[in-house]
């Protein structure tokens, strides 16, 4: 893992993020949107989790964009939102809970430790013991599929629910 | 790196992962357009999947899929894959939800005509 | 309705690319065991490839290969092929989803489970690309006249 290129992407993907929230085009926000979903996918590539980068990379930058879009062209006749007002209650909250979260993160392991709880705890079973149990080099799959197989089944349910919904909500949807 | 440099090192990821949090969070709040609302949903889930592969990483580490034919490193050698999993099962919650919301906003817009909040709770009366 | 692109030279490449775009989302799936890959990549790549022909070539074309209804049960043929293989499990007196249990004969426990990763993957694909496709479908309607 290189720090500098995290450091890098992490500085991008703030910016990213903070220019998609403040593009007044709803067409541009979504566009910058893909873009901050790419660089995402970079930053957990370079972080070494590659199936996760694969999948954000497809979905955020690929499918979700166009959904966005499909959404957006066919139904918005202004496409500019109007400057939103500074809430300054919930600005208030925010911040707090921001500052809550922040102090507490420094109870959390140090990022890329090694000898740190969670990789200490069961990975390194499914690890050592993937291969020769499942057959699967890629240890995620065999996470994913055989030791966290219910999940992914539940999962697949509510992906499946989605499907379903939109088709039941947009029923009687002109041609 | 010095002591401070490394313990920022330690704890920068995790906050970056708050500050969208809470970007994201705030945007759902504040902005009136339900389009925008949805952008900050997006952003918030996607600073929680940081947060979990920022917990996952380690330095010196590689991806986790150990050599086919044997002679597999030992585990502090490879990236922690059990947040990998999670988190892929979490990028196709967010396509689902992505899924249903836009529908949602659409049939919204078909019936009051507008993405705006104010707007179509006015319409709503 | 989406008229498709006016240009002939990204019809031609689309059509000419649609092909290999799903035969990659097919390698996707099968070499998600040893390469970063599987189920919901190859799946999403699949529901991409159909898309991108819609936005290229049109909405028409689009509905001579798909029909709506036919999308949502596949979506649900990929569900049902998840269950399936996990309650095959219960079959062979084990947990469920415990491939080790499947009812096949004379394989050992590790070929098992590397048979059921590979069902439950292949269903997943099936139904994450039927599922996005049919949301894509259903988003991306426009024009005059009703349809059940």
């Amino acid at each position: 893992m290189s720090g500098i290129l995290i450091l890098a992407l992490l500085g991008l993907t703030l910016a990213l993020a903070v220019a998609t929230l403040l593009a007044r085009d709803l067409l541009g926000a979504v566009l910058v949107l893909a873009g901050y979903s790419l660089v995402l996918s970079l930053l957990w590539a370079a972080m070494g989790a590659v199936d996760v980068a694969f999948t954000e990379a497809v979905v955020g930058a690929g499918v979700s964009t166009v959904l966005f879009l499909a959404a957006l062209l066919r139904t918005s006749a202004t496409r500019t939102a109007p400057r939103p007002r500074v809430r300054w209650g919930a600005a208030a909250a925010v911040a707090a809970a921001t500052a809550a979260l922040g102090w507490a993160s420094l109870d959390l392991p140090a990022f890329g430790d090694a000898g740190s709880a969670p990789a200490t705890h069961v990975s390194p079973r499914y690890l050592a013991a993937g291969l020769s149990e499942t057959g699967a080099p890629n240890i995620v799959t065999a996470v994913l599929a055989d030791y966290r197989s219910y999940d992914t089944l539940i999962e697949t349910v509510v992906i499946f629910t989605a499907g379903v919904g939109c088709w039941l909500l947009l029923w009687r949807e002109p041609r | 790196m010095t002591g401070a440099a490394a313990w920022l090192a330690g704890v920068g990821p995790y906050w970056i992962a708050i500050l969208l949090l809470a970007l994201g969070l705030y945007a759902m709040i504040a902005h009136g357009n339900l389009m925008k609302k949805l952008i900050g949903l997006n952003i918030l889930q996607t600073a929680v999947i940081l947060f979990f592969l920022s917990a996952s990483a380690k330095w010196r580490a590689t991806l986790p899929i150990v050599p086919a034919a044997g002679g597999a490193a030992p585990p502090s050698a490879y990236a922690n894959p059990l947040p990998h999993a999670l988190m892929l099962t979490a990028i196709v919650v967010m396509v689902a939800t992505l899924g249903v919301a836009l529908a949602l906003l659409v049939r919204l817009y078909r019936r009051y005509g507008s993405f705006e909040e104010d707007v179509i709770l006015g319409r709503m009366e | 309705m989406i008229q498709g692109h006016d240009s002939v030279v990204v019809r031609t490449t689309v059509r000419l690319l649609m092909p290999w775009i799903q035969i990659f989302a097919l390698y996707v799936l099968f070499h998600g065991h040893g390469s970063p890959g599987g189920g919901f990549q190859g799946g999403v790549i699949m529901a991409s490839s159909y898309v991108l022909l819609g936005l290229a070539l049109g909405r028409q074309e689009l509905d001579r290969l798909i029909s709506e209804a036919g999308i949502l049960r596949w979506a649900a043929v990929g569900v049902l092929a998840y269950l399936v293989t996990g309650i095959a499990a219960l079959g062979g007196a084990g947990a469920l989803l415990d491939y080790a249990a499947l009812p096949v004969p004379g394989l050992p426990a590790v070929r098992l489970r590397y048979l059921g990763m590979m069902a439950i993957e292949a269903g997943v694909f099936v139904a994450v690309a039927a599922a996005l496709v049919l949301i894509f479908l259903r988003l991306a309607r426009t024009g005059e006249g009703e349809e059940p």
